[in-house]
């Protein structure tokens, strides 16, 4: 199901942790395997439930609840734009308005290319630097203004 | 312990305790959805919001830890406001269906909401919608109702053992559901419709079929495992539409396994038998009692004349009242034999004429949870005892040890400290095993009896680790269940577990298979001249046959083959250890009185002279003893269907109709009066020490295939078999031909190819299935069902050929 390379990362996630209690890797476990799919599908959070030792709605619970966790196949860069109050207020809404326009899609919604997949996310800590969005949940942009958002499609689109 | 006030009262709470507690003591009432005293705190709901003083903000009651001195006040404005507010929080989303809801009329939050709700909504906005689930053929689902307390969630968790349900998303989105649509198949599922305080999780059996102020409440005991669980049954004209459990912290707790639950589908069943019939000509015929009973009592005589009394047997299921056993049973000695039985299932009776007094759990059910090390010897305990299985599972949480000596794996949804999976004939061989490491440990002698068995086995690390795990922890108990008492060397298993238990110095159990087990044996339903019993002790097996006697299933045949069967509520092609040898045998007897509740059964209808149509435990009052030995009576909750009677009055007349003394009750309390004579204590019956039984040798392994035939949790009895939703879970799956992978291979079949399956002149064509947990060289099949009826022993050889 996941490459050994994965097994190998999950394996060290979980020494980590007391032995009886290797569900506390389920994080970093469905972060590896997504970083290898891709996305989490069905089998692959059953794989991870086995492999954990923990009930699969178990490990449901946990991939519904956190949206940096992809149910659904996403295009090769995902953007996560937050819209919490304080981006809010210094132009998140303008950020995500821009980018819909940009790329011709709505929250949730994949380019027919299969490039570029928008998400609304919820507070990333970085208030001060508003407005923020997220590049395949790691890169993480400050300050999105309709320029900088450009450059970065540019960058991207190379 | 803490003290603290609340609403101005003094309580003390034991340390640890909260203000939920505290408030509980003092009998204040504080709103709750999410609490449940048997659950952990979740405090998701905020219903039991209180205020506490100096805390800037209301507090949860549920979680909020009591802490010395504190002052709570419940019915503040603060406190009010707050769960006001909550309310109007939880019904924004929540469906104003309360006209078509089942929950209507015994729902909390339409309870709560009369209390704490505003006459109007302020909420002009969209209300959510939930997508229904199908959870299986119990639950029946209004996902939009719910009010995401996870109850249902916790219980799985907690109680049942395992995780069906979850929660997913978060927020708004949040919602109860089960992995990728599986349904929900714990054996306990029914008590999360009991838990959800809305009408999100409903009976679907019983569901739209009647509002609860409709419903009369009448106190019975179920019928089904050894526990005797409390039940609650409701009724609308005079027909009984569910059941519910009747707390009783010392037996059931407030659960009930789904199999008590929702079985009384089968008392509503087409398959009633309404009316007495007559085999005539090869063809059934139905007739009014008189006929039946003259026609009854001019057989037993005939056969008593021609044949001698000894020509005539009974056999009863342990299914049964304590009177109709003791009627049953003086009828037949009224009649002058000793051939009365209710241990279908067993097939080992050797260690009959050692018995001291009635088998038994060995201590309290309740004690069960302080367990600190068990021994579970051959039992599927959660589909057996699913209640015992869960105090079980709270024990080990606590810290207690359970270890397992069985002939099959199955997940008991809890941790195992130590399991070993033989094959049924070598069971006997490991418990000596453990026995041997028990003496090594303890440094005390074997009995001299044992010492030549015992001499020659090796002990391997687990039984050294069972048997330490039973030494070093106590209070520590040994369980034999319901696969080691149809283990055809159960006298053996029995005798080498007493032997451990006494060295270890743990107590031991035999976990009763049927509601009455103990029962029958002090109403005297085991062959010899009288009971074990409350009416005066005496040997069990002397001068009698046994129920695999006069079957003709035991090797040791009886010189005088019974010819005439009084049949008491079963079914022997079901209920029998071997059901092939079983229908032989009463398909050549001269005549079969079958006295039960229901028809139809084909085989049945085949060996059958005569069928009365007997009362079910709602339409009779009666007695069990549970497996702890606790006596409880209860009465009928309904009138008998068609003309079914009490059985008990059934056999009152047929020893009036047949001349016998001391037939003359008018009520069941005086027969129960006469089995319980003025001052008799059942617990002095009650005992699992055989006296001095020699173990016959141990470990000869057969050559062969040996079966492995347990009985399935929804085929045990014939109510059970009846409950049409039951039947549809997966645990009513029909049975397969499981194998280890290297038995499959050498038959070159795969998993899931229909293969044949042969024992004696009987055979079942069943998918094979793999399980390589299973010892080798075994094949499980389920016995006590159509399918595999055709089947001989439970535990005999078995053929396995490919087609």
């Amino acid at each position: 199901m996941l490459s050994a390379e994965s097994l190998k990362k999950i394996d060290h996630e979980v020494t980590k942790y007391p032995a009886d209690q290797k569900q506390s890797a389920v994080m970093s476990a469905l972060a590896i395997a997504q970083d290898e799919k891709g996305w989490l599908a069905n089998e692959t959070m059953d794989f991870v439930a086995h492999y954990l030792g923990m009930p699969a709605i178990a490990v449901y619970e946990v991939a519904t609840f956190y949206n940096m966790y992809n149910l659904q196949p996403v295009g090769r860069y995902k953007f996560t734009v937050c819209t919490n109050l304080p981006c809010a207020l210094s132009g998140g809404n303008d950020a995500a308005a821009h980018l819909k326009q940009k790329l011709g899609i709505g929250f949730n919604q994949t380019t027919t290319d299969g490039k570029f997949t928008l998400k609304e996310g919820e507070c990333m800590g970085a208030c001060g630097d508003a407005p923020v969005l997220l590049v395949n949940n790691k890169r993480m942009c400050s300050f999105m203004s309709c320029e900088k958002i450009d450059q970065l499609l540019e960058e991207l689109s190379k | 312990m803490t003290n603290i006030e609340i609403d101005g009262k003094q309580v003390s709470v034991p340390t640890g305790g909260t203000v939920m507690d505290g408030a509980t003591q003092l009998g204040i009432y504080i709103p709750y959805f999410c609490y449940h005293k048997k659950l952990s705190i979740a405090a998701n709901c905020r219903m039991c919001l209180v205020q506490v003083e100096k805390a800037p903000k209301p507090l949860p009651a549920c979680s909020t830890p009591a802490v010395e001195g504190m002052k709570v006040s419940t019915h503040s404005a603060m406190a009010v406001a707050s769960q006001k507010g909550q309310m109007e929080f939880l019904l924004i989303n929540h469906p104003l269906d309360c006209p078509i809801c089942d929950q209507g009329g015994e729902c909390q939050l339409q309870d709560l909401a009369v209390g704490y709700g505003a006459s109007a909504s302020r909420y002009t906005e969209p209300k959510r919608v939930v997508v229904n689930k199908n959870l299986g053929p119990l639950i029946s689902t209004d996902m939009t109702r719910c009010i995401l307390c996870t109850r249902c969630v916790r219980f799985g968790q907690e109680i049942a053992g395992v995780m069906e349900l979850g929660v997913a998303g978060r927020g708004e989105h949040a919602e109860i559901l089960t992995f990728v649509d599986s349904t929900v198949d714990s054996e306990l599922s029914g008590n999360m419709i009991d838990l959800c305080p809305v009408g999100a999780l409903v009976s679907k059996p019983f569901r739209y079929s009647a509002r609860i102020w409709e419903l009369s409440r009448r106190k019975s005991v179920s019928p089904h495992c050894g526990l005797g669980s409390n039940l609650v049954v409701q009724i609308k004209l005079n027909r009984v539409m569910r059941v519910l459990p009747r707390e009783n912290e010392e037996i059931n707790e407030c659960w009930l396994s789904d199999k008590d639950r929702f079985s009384y589908e089968g008392l509503n069943s087409e398959e009633r038998l309404t009316t007495p019939m007559i085999k005539r000509d090869g063809q059934w015929q139905e007739c009014d009692w008189h006929t039946a009973l003259e026609f009854v009592a001019n057989g037993l005589k005939t056969a008593q004349e021609q044949h001698g009394a000894q020509s005539i047997g009974a056999l009863a299921s342990p299914h049964s009242t304590l009177e109709e056993l003791y009627l049953l049973q003086k009828l037949i000695r009224g009649l002058g034999s000793g051939n009365v039985d209710h241990r279908l299932r067993q097939s080992d009776f050797r260690a009959d004429s050692h018995l001291q007094g009635s088998p038994w759990l060995g201590m309290k059910i309740a004690e069960i949870s302080q367990l600190k090390s068990a021994l579970v010897i051959g039992s599927t305990l959660r589909k057996d005892h699913p209640l015992i299985a869960q105090r079980l599972r709270q024990a080990v949480k606590q810290g207690a040890h359970l270890n397992l000596i069985n002939p099959v794996s199955d997940d008991l949804l809890t941790k195992v400290t130590n399991q070993v999976v033989v094959a049924p004939a070598a069971m006997a061989a490991m418990l000596a095993q453990v026995l041997k490491a028990a003496a090594e440990l303890k440094a005390t002698e074997i009995p001299a009896t044992l010492k030549d068995t015992v001499s020659s086995i090796s002990v391997t690390d687990t039984a050294r680790a069972i048997a330490a795990s039973l030494i070093d922890n106590k209070p520590a108990a040994i369980f034999l269940g319901n696969l080691a008492q149809h283990h055809p060397q159960y006298a053996d298993i029995h005798m080498l577990a007493q032997h451990i238990a006494q060295i270890a110095e743990t107590s031991f159990g035999v976990l009763g298979e049927a509601a009455n087990s103990v029962g029958a044996y002090l109403a005297g339903a085991v062959p010899g001249p009288g009971a074990v019993g409350i009416s005066g002790s005496s040997q069990v097996g002397a001068n009698g046959s046994n129920a695999s006697q006069m079957l003709g299933m035991s090797a040791i045949p009886i010189a005088e083959p019974c010819r005439a069967f009084v049949l008491m509520n079963l079914e022997p092609e079901f209920d029998s250890y071997n059901p092939q040898q079983a229908m032989k045998t009463l398909a050549a007897a001269e005549l079969v009185v079958m006295m039960s509740a229901y028809k139809k059964h084909v085989a049945s209808v085949d060996y059958a002279d005569v069928l009365l149509p007997i009362a079910p435990f709602t339409e009779t009052s009666g007695t069990f003893i549970n497996t702890e030995g606790r006596v409880q009576s209860f009465n009928g909750v309904v009138a008998p269907l068609g003309d079914a009677r009490p059985a008990w009055k059934i056999l009152r007349v047929l020893g009036n109709l047949l001349q016998l003394d001391g037939f003359d009750y008018e009520t069941p309390e005086q027969v129960r009066a006469e089995i319980f004579l003025a001052g008799s204590d059942v617990s002095t019956q009650l005992s699992n020490r055989l006296g001095s039984f020699a173990v016959g040798e141990i470990g000869q392994v057969s050559e062969g295939l040996q079966r492995i035939g347990e009985v399935p949790i929804y085929q045990a009895d014939p109510i059970v078999r009846r409950a049409e939703s039951l039947q549809r879970t997966h645990d009513a799956m029909a049975p397969l031909a499981s194998m280890p992978g290297a038995l499959l291979d050498r038959l070159g079949v795969q998993a899931g190819d229909m293969i044949k399956v042969k024992q004696g002149d009987g055979e079942a064509l069943l998918p094979a299935a793999r399980d390589d947990k299973l010892p080798a060289n075994c094949v499980r099949v389920a016995s006590a069902h159509p399918l595999t009826a055709t089947l001989g022993a439970m535990f005999g050889e078995i053929m396995v050929e490919r087609l």
